[in-house]
Order: C-alpha cells, then sequence, then structure tokens
C-alpha cells in the first residue's frame, strides 16, 4: 500500500541551523495495517508525515502509495487520497464557516474537482452529513449551521476526523490527534478512530507518546530515533511486548535512551 | 442644521455610495474572505474607469461594464499569479501590478490623462429613456446603481455558497485545511483575486459614465475608501453573521460613507481633506480592538497595584 524508498530530508542545509530531519528512512505498509509510531523529541515522525502528505518534497528517495510514485505529487493533489489530523484541534477545520459548510468542503474529495464547483449544499447532502455527524454521538448533527469554531477542541477534532475518512482515504495520518484533547476526550476520539478505521480498513499511522497505546492500538509498532526507525515490530513477537521491553529495544536500536519529556509509560 | 441634511445630499450620497460599494465588496472578497491585502485596487479601479470611458465612448456604454469586469479580473490575475505562481509577497504582487497600470492605464486613454464622455450615450441617459423620468423624477439614477449593486449581490451570495465560492472563503479562514481537503489554493486565490478586481472595474466604469469623466489620478486611495466603508459596514453588522448580512452591511457601509462625506461638503470642509478622514477612520477603526485590550489590561495592572497599596503590603508574600 505505501512503500518509502530511502527518503532523505534536511532542513536550513548548508546553515548553522541545518537539520538532518529523515536519513534514509524506508518503510513498507501492507494493505489493512495500522501502526503506531513512538520516538524521542524531534525524531522526526511528523516531518515523516508531512514528506507523506506532500507538505515538502523529500530531498532523496521515492514514496509510492498504492503502486503510484507520489514522490513530486502536490499536497492538495494527495490530500484526496490521504487524510492528516494533526495534534492540533484547530488545523484541520475552517473555524468562521458552518460545520455543514465544512464537511462539504471535506466531501469535495469524492468528486472530480470540475463537476462540483457550481454546485451549492444539497438536501440530499445535508441528510448525509446529519447522518455521519450522529455517529459521532456528540449532538452535532442538529447544530449544522454554526460556526465549527464554537465547537470544543474534542468536538472539533472528531469532526475532523469524520471529514479526513468521509470519502475514505487510501491513507490516515494520525499526529498525535488526541494529545490536545482531555483524557475522556481523547478516549473518546481514540476509541472513534479505531472503530473507523477498522470498519473500513483505512491502511494507517498514528503517532503517540502513550507507550501503552503504541502497543494495544493497531497491529504494528515503529520506534524512531534520529530520522530513523529504529524498532519495527508486528505479529506475535508484538503481543508478548511490555512497555519496559518496548524501551530496552529502542535502546538497543537507537543506541541510546528513549528521550521524549511527554511520554507516558502508564 | 436641517439644511445639511437635504434631499439631494441623501440623492448623492445613494448614486455614488451603490457604486462604491461595488469596490468595498471587491475588497470584502480580497480582504475579509481571502485575508489578503489586495493593493491592485487603486490601479483596477482606473483601468475599469479607462476601459469603461473608451468603450462608452465608442457608443457602447453596456458593453463598456464588461469590458471593465474583464480588464478588472485580468489586472486580478496578473497579481494572483504573481503572488502564487512566482512567489511575489502578496502585499507586494498588488503595488507592482497597480503601479504597471499606471502606464496601461494612460494607454487606454489614447496617452491623455483625461477622457472626456459628455454627449455620449451612458447607462444612465439609456436608463434614463428607458424607465421614463415621469414618475421618479431625478431617482432614476439611484434606480439603476442600486439594481445594478443588488444584481451583483445577490450573484455574490450565490457564489460565495457553491463548491467554489465555500473553497475560496476555507482558503481565508485556514489554509492549511483547504490543502489536506483537495483544494488547490492557487486555484481559489486566482479566482477570488479576479472576481474581486472585475468588482472594481465594474465600479470605475460606472463612476466614468455617471460624471461623464476618466482621469487617471481616480483611483488614488481607492483602497483606503472601500476599507473605510468596509469597516463601517462591518462595525454597523458585525463581521460574524450570515454571508448576505455581511454582503448587504458592506453595502450599507458604503453608502454611509459617501452620506458622511456629503455631509462633510456640505459644511465646507475642502475636499482635499477626506482622503485624510478616510485615513484616519481606517486606522482608528483597525487600531480600536487592540487599543481596547491594551487599554483594559493597563486598567487591571493599575487596579493590582491600587489593591495592593490599600492592603498595605500584604501582596509581598
Amino acid at each position: 500500500m505505501l512503500r518509502i524508498d530511502n527518503i532523505s530530508k534536511t532542513f536550513n542545509p548548508g546553515t548553522v541551523n541545518e537539520k538532518a530531519a529523515l536519513t534514509n528512512l524506508s518503510l513498507d505498509l501492507k494493505d489493512g495495517d495500522f501502526a503506531t509510531i513512538v520516538g524521542s523529541n524531534g525524531a522526526g515522525k511528523s516531518t515523516l508525515f508531512n514528506a507523506i502528505a506532500g507538505t515538502f518534497i523529500v530531498d532523496e528517495g521515492n514514496i509510492y502509495l498504492d503502486g503510484e510514485d507520489i514522490t513530486f505529487k502536490k499536497e492538495h493533489k494527495r490530500s484526496r487520497v490521504i487524510g492528516h489530523l494533526f495534534q492540533d484541534p484547530l488545523k484541520g477545520t475552517a473555524p468562521n464557516m458552518t460545520i455543514e459548510e465544512n464537511m462539504a468542503l471535506a466531501y469535495l474529495r469524492a468528486s472530480r474537482s470540475s463537476e462540483r464547483l457550481f454546485s451549492r449544499i444539497s438536501s440530499k447532502d445535508k441528510a448525509r452529513f446529519r447522518e455521519q455527524l450522529s455517529l459521532l454521538g456528540m449532538g452535532l448533527e442538529d447544530r449544522m449551521k454554526q460556526p465549527v469554531g464554537l465547537l470544543s477542541g474534542g468536538q472539533r477534532q472528531a469532526l475532523t476526523l469524520l471529514m479526513a475518512t468521509f470519502v475514505t482515504p487510501k491513507l490516515l495520518l494520525l499526529d498525535e490527534h488526541t494529545a490536545a484533547l482531555d483524557p475522556a476526550t481523547a478516549e473518546k476520539v481514540l476509541d472513534l478512530t479505531k472503530s473507523i478505521v477498522k470498519e473500513r480498513g483505512i491502511t494507517c499511522l498514528m503517532v503517540t507518546h502513550n507507550m501503552h497505546q503504541a502497543l494495544e492500538v493497531g497491529n504494528r509498532t515503529l520506534m524512531m530515533n534520529a530520522g530513523r526507525i529504529v524498532f519495527d515490530t508486528a505479529g506475535e513477537e508484538r503481543s508478548k511486548l511490555s512497555v519496559a521491553d518496548l524501551l530496552e529495544k529502542f535502546k538497543i536500536g537507537a543506541g541510546e535512551e528513549l528521550d521524549n519529556d511527554r511520554v507516558l509509560l502508564s | 442644521m436641517s439644511s445639511i441634511f437635504t434631499i439631494s445630499i441623501f440623492q448623492s450620497a445613494l448614486e455614488l455610495g451603490c457604486i462604491y460599494a461595488l469596490v468595498a465588496l471587491a475588497l470584502f472578497i480580497s480582504f475579509t474572505i481571502l485575508n489578503i491585502a489586495d493593493l491592485t485596487t487603486d490601479g483596477c479601479f482606473t483601468l475599469g474607469c479607462a476601459v469603461g470611458a473608451m468603450v462608452t465612448l465608442a457608443g457602447h456604454p453596456f458593453l463598456a461594464l464588461f469590458a471593465a469586469m474583464l480588464s478588472g479580473a485580468l489586472a486580478g490575475f496578473v497579481t494572483a499569479f504573481l503572488q502564487t505562481r512566482l512567489g511575489v509577497e502578496s502585499i507586494l504582487a498588488g503595488i507592482i501590478v497597480n503601479t504597471g497600470l499606471y502606464t496601461i492605464n494612460i494607454a487606454v486613454m489614447g496617452f491623455s490623462s483625461i477622457a472626456n464622455l459628455f454627449g455620449c450615450d451612458t447607462v444612465f441617459s439609456l436608463g434614463k429613456d428607458t424607465i421614463g423620468k415621469s414618475f421618479i423624477g431625478d431617482w432614476y439614477k439611484v434606480v439603476i446603481v442600486a439594481l445594478i449593486v443588488a444584481l451583483v449581490a445577490a450573484i455574490l451570495h450565490w457564489f460565495l455558497g457553491t463548491t467554489l465560492g465555500m473553497s475560496i472563503r476555507a482558503t481565508g479562514d485556514n489554509a492549511e485545511m483547504v490543502k489536506s481537503s483537495s483544494i488547490n489554493p492557487t486555484f481559489t486565490i486566482t479566482v477570488g483575486l479576479c472576481l474581486a478586481n472585475s468588482l472594481t472595474g465594474l465600479s470605475g466604469s460606472l463612476i466614468a459614465q455617471y460624471q461623464k469623466s476618466a482621469d487617471i489620478n481616480i483611483g488614488t486611495g481607492m483602497v483606503t475608501i472601500a476599507l473605510a466603508s468596509l469597516i463601517i459596514g462591518q462595525t454597523l453588522i458585525g463581521n460574524k453573521g450570515s454571508i448576505l448580512r455581511r454582503i448587504l452591511g458592506t453595502i450599507l457601509g458604503s453608502v454611509l460613507y459617501r452620506f458622511i462625506v456629503a455631509v462633510a461638503l456640505r459644511l465646507s470642509v475642502p475636499a482635499e481633506a477626506l482622503k485624510l478622514v478616510s485615513a484616519i477612520i481606517v486606522a482608528v477603526a483597525i487600531a480600536t480592538p487592540y487599543v481596547r485590550k491594551k487599554l483594559a489590561l493597563k486598567k487591571r495592572e493599575f487596579a493590582n497595584y491600587r489593591g495592593k497599596n490599600v492592603g498595605g503590603g500584604a501582596g509581598n508574600a
């Protein structure tokens, strides 16, 4: 499904701020894989996601999605098949537009651009949006005419998740998408994520700083350090691992302790 | 005081207010919705005026409106092209195009700085013949411009509710979200600026026909004046309501601005002073929320300081 072949990215090359964010990183994700990623501060987790989503073009290497070489494909074109959620719940929605308008924009992914340019939100669209929103169980289906800016962070993130998966993406990138939410809401959004991903069989990558989540959610765990994947586990080996084992594996792979000031061990 | 507010003041404020409302609507699209300070406006207004005047002189006053819109859209396209494809800072892109337009405008007017339309058919003279002067008297101009503005407002309202219109709104609201919704911001910015500047061009063309002349400096300061109208409208209506409400607020702001100007002129404020007044209105209106916040903070700081002194140093801990 997703094949990353030896990609590298250096920011501010030739300056004192030079930072090799990704170094010869390779990764293969199978169709329906749900991999979690943990790693130290500045390991390149978000950079990896941005490289896949097309926020920047990698310096070296190639990225293939579903057999297609997307290395030089523009961000807005990739977003047709790649969903990307950020830690900041404000990033994924337009605050001054209503819930139904935001959903209509997300629904654009379903159509070839030109045919819907001058269509307005139809009652059929509204019914569809309402049905989808009711799945969240947050009462948003009765607030479709309200601007998104009035929603709480958790509600906005849930809406963003819904929008990203409204038209089933080939790949879903979750960049600590529950980290900025309060524990109860975070759990709700995570449950929602798990059920949507499972139900539709979406291939998914999720960054987390919760070590338990890294082992429990999905079917594969990746650990990153200094722009590389230092540990990759799945299947039976993964199911036997404890958090302590995971930290030990990191130490072996990275040659240093996991240094993440936000990591949750319990 | 009653002598200041004559019927003719209302009338001319309505006429000019409606015509200039189109520029205010242009800035509503570029400044409020797209969040881009589009400085093409001044030159683009003159361009619309020049193109409108020349086509009117050729005997096609209605075609003049569309020609001016097209020329405006073209100017907007160049600005958009500079900032989206060539990496020019958006403000600078506007300034560059604005400067270049001076030469274009003069060329359009046959390398003369003034074009005269006296004796030509205009949309107003033709409209007067069609509507008939009998029962609305001198108000036929108001009827014509109000119809045009109403039409533009209706189309704009419809357009901003379409998928493309919503994409343009989202581009100004959250650019990151737009990219991840498979919308190309280059495209939405281009369409938005073309649309905005076509309205500016239309306004210029109407002014040329309204005052039966065009001159090369007519657009100077237009962006500030339109911003003043926009801000007056926002202050009255608020900038959070529905799109239709905000469109109507912008038009109202423009009419009100013209009314203020008309009254000022009536009170023999020299016409030259008006641009300074507009500049002050815009500066004050934009600065007010910021200053208000600062003042509130100072007030709290002062109250806190006094509270500690009254408490006899209890705040030391």
